[in-house]
Formats: C-alpha cells, structure tokens, sequence
C-alpha cells in the first residue's frame, strides 16, 4: 500500500533548499555589493572573524539581515491575513495596515519625541486600531472576505490621506525625515536598530508555527472547521496579533514596505505546490523578495540608494492590477 | 430506544429571527435518523444546533448528559462529525490532502500524522469511492464525485455520529441513491446517521426514524411506515398525496395528487 504523507514532504522540501540557497545567494550578494566591492572571500573572512570590516560587518550585515527577517514577516503576515480574509488581495499592505502602523509611528515622532520605543508601540497600535476599524465597517452577519478587502482599499486611502496631513503639518526636519521614510526604506538600518524587532518577529513566527495547522484546517469553511475541533475565536485572533504584530513591527523600522506581503504568499504557495496558503513558503518568498528588491534598489541609480519600497511597489503594483482584473472577472 | 444525543426544550434564534421554540429531540443511537420538512422549517438551524456552531438560546443540547458546549472542541469533534451544505475546499487542494484533514481532532501538536490517520484515511476514501481520486485536485472534479470527497473527509474523522446538511443536494439520481446506501451500511456497522433530507420517498425508504418538521416545530417523528400518511403529507408540506407501499422495499412512497393548475 502507498503512503500518502511523505508527498508533501519533499516538494516543499525541495522548495526549502531552493530558497534557503537564493537567500544565502542574495545576502552574500548584499554584503559584497556597495560604494567599493568586497569580493566573497573577503566576506567569509569577516563573517568568520579572521578580518574586521567595519562596512561589512556593522553597515552591510544587519541590513542583509533586515531584508531577509523583515522579508519574511511581511510574507507571513500576508499569508495570515490572505487565509483570514480567504481572498489573494487581503493582505496588509491593501488592506491599509501598514498604513495604520506608518500613522502610529508619524504620531510617535511628531507628537511624542520619537523613540524606538515609542515607534514601536505606535506602530503596533496603528495597525490594530486599523484592523479594527476595518473589522467594525466589514461586518454585517459574519464575514465575506471580498467585502473586507473592498473596505480595506478604502481605508488604505483615508489612512494614507491622513499621513500626509501629519507630513505636512509637521516641522521641517521632522517632515523630511518621515517623507524619506515613507516608502518605505533598509536605507542606513544598522544593529542598533534590528535587535528588538528581531526578537518580536522571532517569537511572533514561532507562535504562530504553533497553530499553523489549525490555521489550514480554517481554510475549509468556519463549520467544519469547528466541527473538527478548530477554536476559530481564539485562533482568529491570534492570527490578527501575529499579523499585525509582524507589520507594525517591520514598519517600525523600515516604514511601509507595500506588496512583499501581497505578493510573497501567493508566489510561495504556487511554487510549493501546496494547498490553501501556507506560512513556510510564504515567509521563504518574503525573504528573498525583500532581499532581492533591496538590492535592486541600492544598484538601479547607484550611487543613489533608492527606499526598496518603491522597487516593490513598481514590481507589486503590475502584480496587483494583473490580480484585481482576474478577481473582478471571477466576482 | 436509546438516545446519547438529545435536545431539551432548546430555543433557536438567527439575529432577530427565532427558528424553533422549546423544541425536543432523542435522536435513536445506531439509527439513521432523516429530518424532512419545507425549505426555511428550520432543518439545518437545527442540525447546527447539535453539533454546536449554534448555541441555544434556551435549553439544552446534551451528549451523554452533558452539554454539548462543555466539551473541548477535539474531545467533541472525535464524537460528532459534521458535513455542512457548503464546504469549503481550499486552492489547490487534493483529494487525499482533503480527506486527511478529518484526521485533525485526532492530532495534536507532537503527533501530526500517526498509522491510525493512515488508516482511517485509506479506509474513508475506499468506503466513500474515491481512492481513485486520491490524487486529483478537488477543484478538477464534478459535484458528485466532490460530495463524495467530502463525506470521506467526515469519515476519516471517526466519529459516531454523521450529521449531514441536505447531502444529496448536487448529486444526479444515481450518485443519490448511492450515497444514501453507504450512509446505510456506516449505520449497519453502528454509526448514528442523521441527515436533513429533500426527498421524502428516500427519506422514507433508508430512514429508521424519520424527524418531520413545519416552522421550526416538529411535526410528527417515528418509524416511517408509522407517522407518513396524507393527513401528515398535507401538515408538514401542504401537499394533497396518496400513499402507496414503495414496490421496492415497502416502505410508504408519497404520490402527490397535483397535477398542475
């Protein structure tokens, strides 16, 4: 008699050593490539403590490090909010969450005086009072995903609206500095500003790894879910905190980075072959996404480094129009 | 008669409409229950109403004497498994990814996949006719041969009781009829089978018990040869009938006397 589990295993096993393999590709990439070019030993040769590169090791790695983690939240918050929303388009960056977060965090600079903290949490809260708000306007006896998007696109806009008022009644140098910041930007993140948020995403992807499984057995429709067992409430929410959670949290740093949480779960899930929208190829997709759109972003007017946002809005935006005109046909 | 599985006095509201007051059921372990009656009466708010995606507003719903609502969501789902009228199949999904996810009341978070999973999920799709579809996508295949993936996936969850929301809806004669004897044989191995049904000829022909009802009440319920004459027939569904034994099985096989305006 055949077996039926160990199918899965080695296709996303497969799609795992592939990814892992860009990731390593595209980070070496990212820490050889700037003003002068490190060739790859020399890397290795500080990676592995046998030089010091100051470049190297404390501008170029925590970046590539950013790109790589920050990738991968926005592709796990894409995909728990793409499995919420049961819709390919309900993913953060439309639905006006990071937007959300973009406002707490301009709060926290004008208003209040800026700190990581305070950018943090006004991030954090940004986002969850969006999602709120869009889950009090969406209701109306129980969900329909498409309604949720719909309301999020609007949202998005009154949010973004709204962020551009603060810009502008900010002071000058404030003004700039979140203008600059507003696409979206790895542009000058150095380890000071990646521990904590390292951390947060860490704990929030391996809470998350926990309830993956009741996550897919959710996408079968809110009764037999809970006819087999599934918490939906519970779960529910927790897929909302983490979600957020990941995008308040890299927009804390890097500010909106649109369409990486759009697109990433999507390309995973076809590449994995996989049913529903899983999280691993998701967050692997992220990664190199992210990573490869930096580092496009540092070399297309170099030596201008561009905000990597808008290098994945130009790629993302083609994305989403090609999406809305195959979900309007299909609605 | 014996009942596990019972419904006290229990009152059903959806937002501001009340389906069913003070309504009572035993449902006949071992038995393959069938509940009949005119569209909006109430069917599936009740069905719901068992298997608790429908709290009570009033009254209790008790398995084993006790409330329905106190079991852990798996310790509930190893009891009771549940097939709505509109399932979701995830994109992409394959037929025996799909049945396997019947298995998840029976796994935890160390135990993903067990040779118990395996097994009772070789033997649903086999039981359900589908291990020829295993590797299908689930979006590539017709209605029927879909109901039929989605009654292996209840299969596989082992449970002893089936509760089935109008399973027969997108099925041709033939896949009905054939759906409704492997419901038949799972009762003649001691599962409990209870399922809201259209047809009140099958209905009468496979059901042990037969639960008929008219907004939100039932009506009448019992063994069908007992409870199903015309005076019932005009009750629950306002339709003037003549009664005749099916030439078949026996069973009591409803004629409706109309004959257009």
């Amino acid at each position: 008699m055949k077996t039926l589990r160990p199918r899965i295993e080695r296709r996303t096993a497969l799609l795992v050593a592939v990814m892992t393999a860009l990731m390593l590709g595209l980070g070496l990439l990212g820490l050889c490539y700037g003003a002068s070019w490190a060739s790859p030993g020399k890397v290795f040769a500080v990676l592995t403590g046998t030089e010091r590169s100051v470049v190297i090791s404390d501008w170029r790695l925590p970046r590539v490090l950013a790109g790589l983690v920050f990738g991968a939240a926005l592709g796990v918050a894409g995909a728990l909010f793409q499995n919420l929303t049961r819709n390919p388009m309900g993913s953060p960056d439309v639905i006006g969450l990071d937007a959300g977060a973009y406002t707490g965090a301009l709060v926290a600079i004008t208003v209040l005086s800026g700190t990581s903290a305070q950018l943090a949490a006004g991030s954090v809260l940004g986002g969850l009072l969006v999602a709120a708000a869009i889950y009090l306007l969406a209701y109306e006896r129980g969900f329909s995903g498409l309604r949720l998007v719909v309301i999020g696109i609007a949202v998005n806009a009154m949010v973004t609206a709204i962020n551009s008022w603060i810009v502008l009644r900010a002071e000058l140098e404030v003004a700039i500095a979140a203008v600059g910041w507003s696409a979206g930007s790895l542009n000058g993140v150095g380890w000071d500003d990646v521990g904590i948020p390292f951390t947060v995403i860490a704990v929030l992807l391996v809470l998350m790894t926990t309830r993956a499984h009741a996550m897919h057995q959710a996408s079968l429709g809110d009764a037999v879910a809970a006819t087999t067992g599934v918490g939906l409430n519970r779960l529910r929410l927790l897929m909302v905190l983490v979600g957020v959670g990941c995008t308040a949290t890299v927009t804390a740093v890097a500010g909106p980075i649109a369409f990486i949480a759009l697109a990433a779960p999507q390309i995973g899930r076809r590449l994995a072959g996989a049913a529903g929208v899983p999280l691993l190829p998701a967050a692997l997709t992220g990664a190199v996404l992210l990573q490869g759109a930096d580092l496009l972003a540092q070399m297309l007017l170099a030596p201008v480094a561009l905000p990597v946002g808008v290098v994945s809005t130009a790629i993302g935006g083609c994305y989403l129009i090609w999406l809305l005109t195959k979900e309007v046909r299909r609605a | 008669m014996t009942a596990r599985l019972t419904a006290r006095d229990i009152t059903l509201r959806y937002g501001d409409r009340v389906v069913s007051t003070r309504l009572n059921l035993d449902v006949p372990d071992g038995a393959f229950t069938a509940v009949v009656g005119p569209n909006a009466c109430g069917k599936s708010t009740l069905l719901r109403a068992l298997v608790r995606l429908l709290r009570p507003e009033a009254g209790h719903v008790e398995l084993d004497g006790r409330e329905v609502g106190a079991y852990a969501p798996k310790t509930l789902a190893r009891q009771l498994g549940f097939l709505p009228q509109d399932p979701l199949a995830p994109d992409d999904i394959k037929v025996w990814q799909l049945v396997s996810r019947g298995r998840f009341p029976h796994q935890s978070l160390l135990a993903l996949w067990s040779p118990d999973d395996e097994e009772a999920v070789t033997e649903a799709m086999a039981a359900a006719g589908v291990e020829d579809l295993a590797d299908r996508p689930v979006q590539e295949l017709s209605g029927g041969q879909r109901q039929r993936v989605w009654i292996a996936m209840v299969l596989a969850q082992r449970t002893s009781y089936l509760l089935l929301d109008e399973p027969t809806s997108f099925l041709d004669i033939t896949h009905q009829y054939q759906l409704l004897g492997l419901l038949a044989r799972l009762r003649d191995e001691g599962r409990t089978v209870i399922a809201v049904l259209h047809d009140i000829n099958q209905a009468c022909r496979f059901a042990d018990h037969l639960v008929a009802m008219r907004d939100g009440s039932v009506i009448a319920e019992g063994v069908p040869g007992d409870i199903v004459d015309a005076a019932l027939m005009k009750d629950v569904f306002d339709l003037p009938s003549v009664i005749v034994p099916d030439p078949v099985t026996g069973t009591p096989m409803v004629v409706p006397t109309l004959q257009g305006e």
